[in-house]
């Protein structure tokens, strides 16, 4: 089993790309996961999501305490939640944009989601769409492929640009 | 139509299918996507259904009651303190003899407000006469929800059901959802005493004592019947489209030494701890109960029994328990864990079976090495 | 110059959204109310705003309540402060959906038996704490996750509801003009009985706007005549100097309902159903504090 804990802020969208990313799985003929863990969460307020890939059915609901993958779709996160908790040894991290932080040896990646989403105006409420460029980085780093991430995004959006913005993801993000 | 799915959406996907004509629904964390989904399907034209966005939980289900004695397909959805404000109604609905289908999100009770899972809720309503099952994913949300109907509206039982599924732990998760073609699987609903104004008759009037309690074996009598169209209905669904569920759900029960018994999803993860405890040599299973009512007959003679309680009858103990006792004659080791979302994982379950004491009652958290 | 206290009983740093009118609101009541209160709270967003045990974000006792039992729980509590003689304020804090649905039964109780304590409803148009559905005070039109086309129906009138029950004091406010809510629920907590205040509470995320506007909707609310300041003091009606002034020049109703998300796409008929409500009401209003009905 393959576990992902993805960190952003309530209304950015990390919600809903955990349910991209399993559906993705899903389209690439594996079983998946996808749920947030609901505090008393507001807009704005750090939110976590999890996200649990396997070639047989997942009967585990608890939470993830040893991810496999941290994703940060807002790197001011770190400065009030511990991302890294948890991480099994061997772990990687995939950050929105670069930030000098103590990643304790952590493979870390990055790729700006953020400029991705603003250059091709992808952006709602005033704010930029981060979950659909994720799930191209992603299936660069080989948790989903490309073609079940663009298979995914199409079926939860209909607006092109987010396959677009995941494409320019999968390009940008150097492993 | 194979995708995925949150439970609650499952659910919402269900009751668009079954096209109740009329759906009345107050929202309640973590109910809310229930309605709003079903809200948007009658929107967008998808579900021709009647929605009422009543005021409050108990004109809910007044409000289905009376849609239900017309004789129309009704449905609604609650949680935790929803639920228990409709209680007065929910007793009349099972009395009334109408067959409303509720989905109930379980959720622990106030104060202090808790919007996590725990079964106390259903649990309270377990006396009312309504039917109760409990799903642990989010196919069986689906299926069950499409089953329910179909069996409350069968001649041979008449009386409500309601559907439960976990809160945020199911109604929140994404995972695989295959929507079926129904077809005739849901006959048309004939409802005997359905009001008709070309033969007027008063509808639960005053009613003596030398009366009363026929009514109330009535009750009984179709809640015992229900047991062969749970059976039929679920032996149907599996013919026509692939997948069964029984009033348990066992996983290697058959030659185990030690059984644990549980609802809802705790009872999926079980298995896991099922899969670990082999691995270590004890012959352990898993007894995933579906149908709380009717209750059901369990096979757990000769083996140690852990019951898992995500409920609690204060003063008395947890209330599975206390049924597979006194159902059983068992002598479990009662865990009551998962209460208001308490993290119970499939390490925290094998170690229950591990160091189970027969007879005894453990509260994870609380109690020393349960 | 109203002289408003400095002491704050609202810590910083609560969960509320930016931009969130209740929280706003909550300041100046519980400065005008001061430390010998109680405030009573049904579920709603402040419930939550409140934190997360073990902490709580008010400087003053918090009892929450089952949400349809507000008004009930109220009664009983200021019944048992005054047989010991005690003057404590007890306000019961409670958002739409808790005052104008499922809370109106004890509200109504609590009236009609002369509870002594003050009712505040701050009106978000919506259930904010489940997500933004529909209550009974969502306006004609506006869109919510349970009336994603529009609301069909009007905006219940808890106003008129409230007067028919004969109290001492009632008004309505708006976050925005936080003066006059201070001077409002100073003036109710002096009155022996039951008192009632209607505020408006403009949403960030349930009315679509972004979230440094709240003021401004507030005063766009009033100034468009969409929200009219008043008070009714032993049945005699006041209307506050903001609304006077809409009332003799509004500004275009497209002022108010154009930056909100939950108006796009409003039909034409909304439009209109809004605006002769706004009118009907500001009317009666009018007569009623010249003593013509």
């Amino acid at each position: 089993m393959y576990e992902i804990r993805i960190h952003s802020r309530g209304g950015q969208g990390g919600v809903t790309a955990a349910k991209l990313l399993a559906l993705a799985a899903f389209r690439d003929h594996k079983y998946a996961t996808a749920f947030p863990f609901y505090g008393a969460e507001r807009r704005g307020a750090p939110v976590v999501s999890f996200v649990r890939i396997d070639e047989s059915p997942i009967r585990v609901y608890s939470q993830i305490k040893k991810p496999d993958l941290i994703v940060v779709l807002d790197n001011s996160i770190m400065d009030v939640v511990d991302v890294l908790q948890g991480l099994k040894p061997g772990g990687e991290v995939l950050l929105n944009g670069t930030l000098p932080h103590d990643m304790k040896g952590f493979k870390t990646l990055s790729v700006d989601l953020t400029t991705i989403a603003l250059r091709l105006n992808l952006v709602v409420a005033g704010s930029p769409i981060l979950n659909t460029p994720v799930i191209g980085a992603l299936a660069k780093m080989g948790i989903v492929s490309m073609d079940s991430a663009k298979l995914a995004i199409s079926e939860m959006f209909s607006d092109d640009r987010n396959v677009k913005a995941a494409e320019a993801a999968y390009q940008e993000l150097v492993l | 139509m194979l995708t995925i799915a949150t439970g609650n959406k499952a659910v919402a996907a269900a009751v668009k299918q079954v096209s109740p004509e009329v759906i009345a629904a107050y929202p309640i964390t973590p109910q809310t996507e229930i309605v709003e989904q079903i809200a948007e399907y009658v929107t967008n034209g998808e579900l021709k259904s009647q929605y009422i966005p009543v005021e409050s939980e108990h004109s809910a289900m007044a409000a289905c009651i009376g849609a239900s004695i017309t004789g129309v397909r009704t449905f609604t959805a609650t949680s935790s303190h929803g639920l228990l404000y409709m209680h007065e109604m929910v007793n009349w609905a099972a009395g009334g003899r109408l067959p409303i289908v509720m989905a109930n999100v379980n959720r622990a009770l106030g104060p202090g407000w808790n919007i996590w899972a725990e079964h106390t809720d259903s649990m309270q309503e377990r006396d009312t006469g309504w039917l109760q099952v409990y799903v642990s994913t989010v196919q069986e949300a689906y299926d069950t929800t499409l089953m329910a109907f179909r069996i409350a509206e069968h001649n041979d039982v008449l009386l409500p059901v309601m559907v439960n599924l976990d809160g945020f732990s199911l109604s929140h998760i994404n995972q695989s959802l295959e929507t079926v073609e129904l077809g005739d699987f849901i006959p048309p609903l004939r409802l005997p005493h359905a009001i008709d104004v070309k033969n007027p008759r008063g509808y639960g009037p005053l009613t003596g004592p030398e009366e009363y309690f026929k009514f109330r074996w009535d009750i009984e009598r179709s809640m015992r019947d229900s047991v062969k169209v749970i059976e039929s209905t679920e032996n149907e669904f599996s013919r026509r489209f692939g997948r069964s569920y029984g009033v348990t759900d066992d996983y290697q029960c058959e030659d185990a030494d030690v059984v644990v018994v549980s609802m809802g999803t705790l009872g999926k993860e079980a298995e896991v701890s099922i899969d670990l405890l082999r691995k270590e040599g004890i012959k352990a299973g898993s007894m995933r109960i579906r149908w709380l009512r009717p209750f059901p007959k369990l096979d757990l003679k000769g083996r140690d029994v852990v019951v898992i309680d995500r409920d609690y009858s204060f003063g008395y103990g947890g209330i599975l328990a206390d049924a597979v006792r006194s159902k059983c004659r068992a002598d479990p080791y009662s865990v009551i864990a998962g209460l208001g979302g308490q993290e119970v994982t499939y390490d925290d379950i094998a170690g229950f079976i591990r160091g189970r004491r027969p007879g005894e009652e453990s509260w994870f958290g609380v109690t020393p090495d349960v | 110059m109203t002289e408003i206290p400095k002491e704050e009983y609202l810590f910083k740093c609560t969960s509320a959204c930016a931009g969130c009118s209740s929280s706003l609101v909550l300041r100046y009541v519980l400065k005008a109310a001061g430390p010998d209160t109680v405030l009573v709270m049904p579920a709603c967003c402040t419930s939550v705003i409140q934190g997360i045990y073990p902490n709580t974000a008010m400087n003053v006792p918090v009892y929450n309540v089952a949400f349809a039992a507000a008004a009930a729980c109220a009664s009983g509590m200021s019944a048992a402060f005054r047989a010991g003689k005690k003057a404590t304020n007890v306000i019961v804090y409670a958002g739409d959906g808790g005052t104008v649905d499922i809370g109106i039964q004890a509200l109504s109780g609590a009236f009609e038996r002369r509870t002594d304590f003050l009712y505040i409803c701050y009106d978000n148009e919506a259930y904010g704490n489940t997500g933004m559905q529909r209550s009974g005070a969502t306006p004609t039109g506006a869109r919510t996750t349970t009336t994603p086309g529009g609301k069909p129906d009007t905006k219940k009138d808890i106003d008129r509801i409230v007067e028919a029950h004969d109290p001492p004091y009632m008004a309505t406010a708006c976050s925005a003009y936080p003066q006059d809510l201070f001077k409002k629920v100073t003036k109710a907590l002096s009155i022996r009985g039951p008192k009632f205040i209607h505020v408006l509470a403009p949403c960030p995320p349930g009315w679509r706007y972004p979230t440094e506007q709240t003021v401004e909707m507030g005063k766009l609310a009033v100034k468009t005549g969409m929200w009219v300041l008043f008070e009714r003091e032993y049945g005699k009606v006041t209307i506050n100097g903001p609304s006077k002034a809409a009332m003799i020049k509004p500004h275009p109703v497209e002022e108010y309902l154009g930056p909100q998300g939950r108006f796009k796409g409003i039909s034409k008929e909304a439009v209109d159903s809004l605006v002769s409500l706004a009118r009907r009401n500001a009317k009666r209003l009018s007569q009623e504090e010249e003593g013509l009905c």
